[in-house]
């Protein structure tokens, strides 16, 4: 035939193969969760740290596509320790929303799937749940009063033919509103809308999203995050849709409130400005994989991962005038073949003659900062 | 200059004196000056409506300078809000009050504000987009935009072109990319038949795209991809000014860098102007030679960008700018936050539109809008805390 085929093209055959063979897949994972009356000693696990609120470790999430698997995110490994702030910073498409979906377990299912590691949600006392072992009831429970997120988007996130007031509450009484009274429950939504600065709260509980700004909506998403005082709050792109103005006013707000009700926040962007603000740690993803976690400090003064370096060199910083912006050259792999050496090689400027090789285990710079790269093989970083 | 704030065409002094009501001056004023207190509320004139937004004697027209490529005087855009049994006027949304700035050729001018300040408005009524202006002067080439007749118009087209912020769905779904590319071109003849598709490739490659995109369709690219093509509609038809509504917001860190380093080499290529709209001032920082800073329809300061971003004049100015976050977490900011959100434009405050939410506020604030002063050569700013400084 003259059509040339183009680049990942696929047959009809080949794709119902595929589908065939994802389906056997994807139901084998599916019975083992609809399983009814799971016995806890089955997800019950310890923390190796009970200093940490979250460990994710070595997190595996696919997802089975006619067209191929996709590894969005593949071996992922980090900490949110207790009180702290852990960013995580990347391209879109690199995982990082995923990550924090699969700790929420809201993948969307059945073609999202957690297929290997755990994620290990600290309840207290000594005792630890594995989060990708859990049946769907026990979830429920845990959703809002143990972890809570706030979506990227305000003006999609809340339900347009639904009073504020309506949506804040359902929160409370789903997750936390036994014994208590509407009425009480209403008080309580007024009390929170108070809490992230609404000025206004009487008369916002009884408006539409519509009437308020994309501030405001950003308020009351958070509002409903913090309803039962979670203690891990996911922020996915919270301020991401704001102007900087109101974004200040966003920031600050999420920062007192970690305070106040001791907290720990995932805050997930690709700003890196944000990032520097908010997180004491930062986890830098690429492509599915972390190529370099530590201390906020640590990254920014001393960025070690190329992919690091790029993505701090490409965003223009006000009163540092350059003549052209570092651009990182070329794009992200195709997630579906993924190539067997580092993900990164192919954009990379700093390539080494290793770099061929398989893909680059975590390198230790300090006892905080470690980064994936064959430059630093050799045991000492570069300047 | 001064720049003519209160939105009210002729004062009272405009009034014949055989006026057919018989009424005495006197009376005419009180009755002038109630009217005009409405429209400062953005309520209704429901007496002399036309009499009220009539442009003309709004503003002293500016000679043209051939140095700039586009002049804007006084520039008015008024939304009306209908209302009532039979859609009567019953207000207007001040989008764009009367902003003023000069543009010379071949440079890039930043204009930043927050969401729902007037800025895409303001690109859009400088381009003729947004139906009549309301008042002022836009001076393209030395002729005014809103004369042209629609056949000008239309030829003039080529020469102003907009990049629009969404490039998902700025780009028609149904055609390939070369058709969304080409197509201005052949419509407004710029090539011979024979040569047009050398033209539309030439044009992909300056753009960074490549011939064989020419039959994909836009759904089969990455947004940074999309932009690409945005741009190279744009450029096809060979303009002197393009307005880049946001043209990076809705991009990726690494991707954005590309899109800017393209739109700053195509500049020096083309000799091109910008009208660079958009709310990150750190990229505005990066492209533009001047800023403006909008706050609700108002151009609040305005000048060289290391002016203002080394010294910011206006309180407005030094809030936006003490926001911006820093990427490096020794620095602590003092950062002033601003209380409150944006006021309605349909409804501004009284006196000027900052008042209620600046922290140096005075009483004067309150009741008497600021006029533009030249606080140093080429930098202008609308507030009373330099009332004694600058002409």
């Amino acid at each position: 035939m003259a059509k040339k085929k183009a680049e990942g093209y696929l047959s009809a055959k080949e794709s119902r193969r595929i589908s065939r063979e994802n389906r056997r897949i994807t139901n084998e994972f599916e019975k083992k969760r609809k399983r009814k009356n799971v016995p806890e000693s089955e997800y019950l696990t310890e923390m190796h740290d009970p200093g940490n609120a979250v460990e994710f470790d070595n997190l595996h999430t696919y997802f089975f596509t006619d067209a191929g698997t996709v590894k969005s995110v593949d071996g992922v490994t980090f900490e949110v320790p207790i009180g702290k702030t852990v960013g995580v910073v990347g391209e879109s498409g690199c995982g990082k929303s995923v990550t924090s979906l699969s700790l929420m377990q809201l993948l969307q299912r059945p073609q999202g799937q957690v297929v290997e590691g755990e994620i290990r949600l600290n309840m207290g006392d000594g005792k630890a749940y594995d989060v990708t072992k859990m049946p769907n009831e026990k979830l429920q429970e845990l959703r809002g009063n143990y972890v809570s997120m706030i979506f990227q988007e305000p003006m999609t996130a809340l339900n347009p033919v639904f009073r504020i007031g309506d949506q804040v509450s359902e929160v409370i009484a789903l997750h936390n509103g036994e014994g208590k009274s509407k009425e009480e429950i209403a008080e309580r939504s007024i009390a929170l809308l108070k809490m992230v600065g609404i000025a206004n709260s009487e008369g916002v509980y009884k408006m539409f999203p519509h009437e308020l700004s994309g501030g405001m909506r950003q308020r009351v998403m958070i509002a409903m995050a913090l309803a039962c005082s979670p203690r891990i709050i996911i922020a996915d792109e919270p301020t991401t849709a704001l102007d900087v103005t109101i974004q200040a006013q966003v920031l600050d707000l999420l920062r007192n409130l970690k305070d106040k009700i001791n907290s720990s926040i995932m805050f997930i962007t690709h700003d890196l400005g944000v990032i520097a603000e908010m997180a004491d740690y930062v986890v830098v993803m690429y492509a599915g994989r972390i190529v370099e976690k530590g201390l906020a400090e640590e990254i920014f003064a001393h960025p070690a991962h190329p992919y690091t370096i790029g993505l701090m060199a490409s965003k223009p910083v006000v009163g540092k005038q350059v003549d052209k912006l570092y651009a990182i050259p070329g794009k992200v792999p195709n997630p579906i073949n993924m190539p067997n050496y580092c993900y990164f090689k192919d954009r990379c400027e700093m390539c080494v003659a290793q770099c061929g090789g398989d893909y680059p285990h975590e390198v230790s710079l300090s006892a905080t900062h470690k980064v994936s790269c064959y430059r630093y093989y050799d045991g000492k970083g570069e300047e | 200059m001064a720049l003519n704030r209160g939105g009210v065409a002729g004062g009272a002094g405009r009034v014949h004196p055989g006026d057919p009501s018989g009424k005495s001056p006197e009376q005419l004023k009180e009755e002038q000056e109630k009217r005009e207190e409405r429209v400062q509320k953005g309520l209704a004139d429901d007496g002399g409506k036309k009499e009220v937004f009539r442009p003309t004697n709004d503003f002293v027209p500016v000679e043209y300078d051939p140095q700039y490529i586009l002049m804007v005087n006084a520039l008015k855009k008024y939304f009306p809000i209908k209302g009532g049994m039979v859609s009567k006027t019953v207000g207007y949304v001040r989008a764009v009050d009367g902003i003023t700035f000069n543009l010379k050729r071949g440079t890039t001018m930043g204009l930043v504000g927050e969401s729902g300040c007037g800025k895409t408005t303001a690109g859009r009524t400088i381009l003729r987009l947004t139906g009549e202006k309301t008042g002022g002067q836009v001076l393209f080439n030395g002729k005014e935009v809103y004369d042209f007749s629609a056949k000008e118009m239309r030829s003039m087209r080529t020469k102003m072109q907009i990049i629009f912020q969404d490039p998902f769905s700025s780009l028609s779904p149904r055609l390939p990319v070369g058709e969304i590319i080409g197509e201005s071109v052949r419509e407004h003849n710029l090539v011979p038949k024979a040569e047009f598709n050398d033209y539309i490739d030439e044009i992909m490659d300056k753009c960074g795209l490549q011939p064989f995109h020419k039959e994909r369709y836009p759904h089969e690219f990455s947004g940074g991809q999309r932009q690409r093509i945005c741009i190279a509609r744009a450029l096809a038809l060979n303009p002197e000014f393009v307005v880049c509504d946001e043209p990076v917001s809705a991009l990726d860190v690494s991707i954005q860098a590309q899109i800017i380093n393209l739109l700053k080499d195509l500049q020096e290529q083309y000799n091109l102007t910008y009208l660079f709209i958009s709310h990150d001032l750190s990229v505005v920082e990066h492209i533009s030679d001047t800023v403006g800073v909008m706050y609700l329809g108002n151009l609040v300061e305005y000048g060289e960008t290391k002016d203002i971003f080394d010294n910011p004049l206006h309180p407005y100015t030094k809030a936006l700018f003490s926001a911006i976050p820093i990427p490096d977490p020794t620095v602590r900011m003092n950062r002033i936050v601003l209380e409150g959100s944006i006021p309605s434009p349909a409804n501004p405050p009284s006196g000027c539109k900052f008042h209620t939410r600046c922290a140096n506020c005075m009483e004067r604030c309150k009741v008497e809008a600021p006029v533009q002063r030249e606080i140093e050569p080429g930098h202008y700013v609308v507030c009373h805390l330099y009332d004694n400084e600058g002409k």
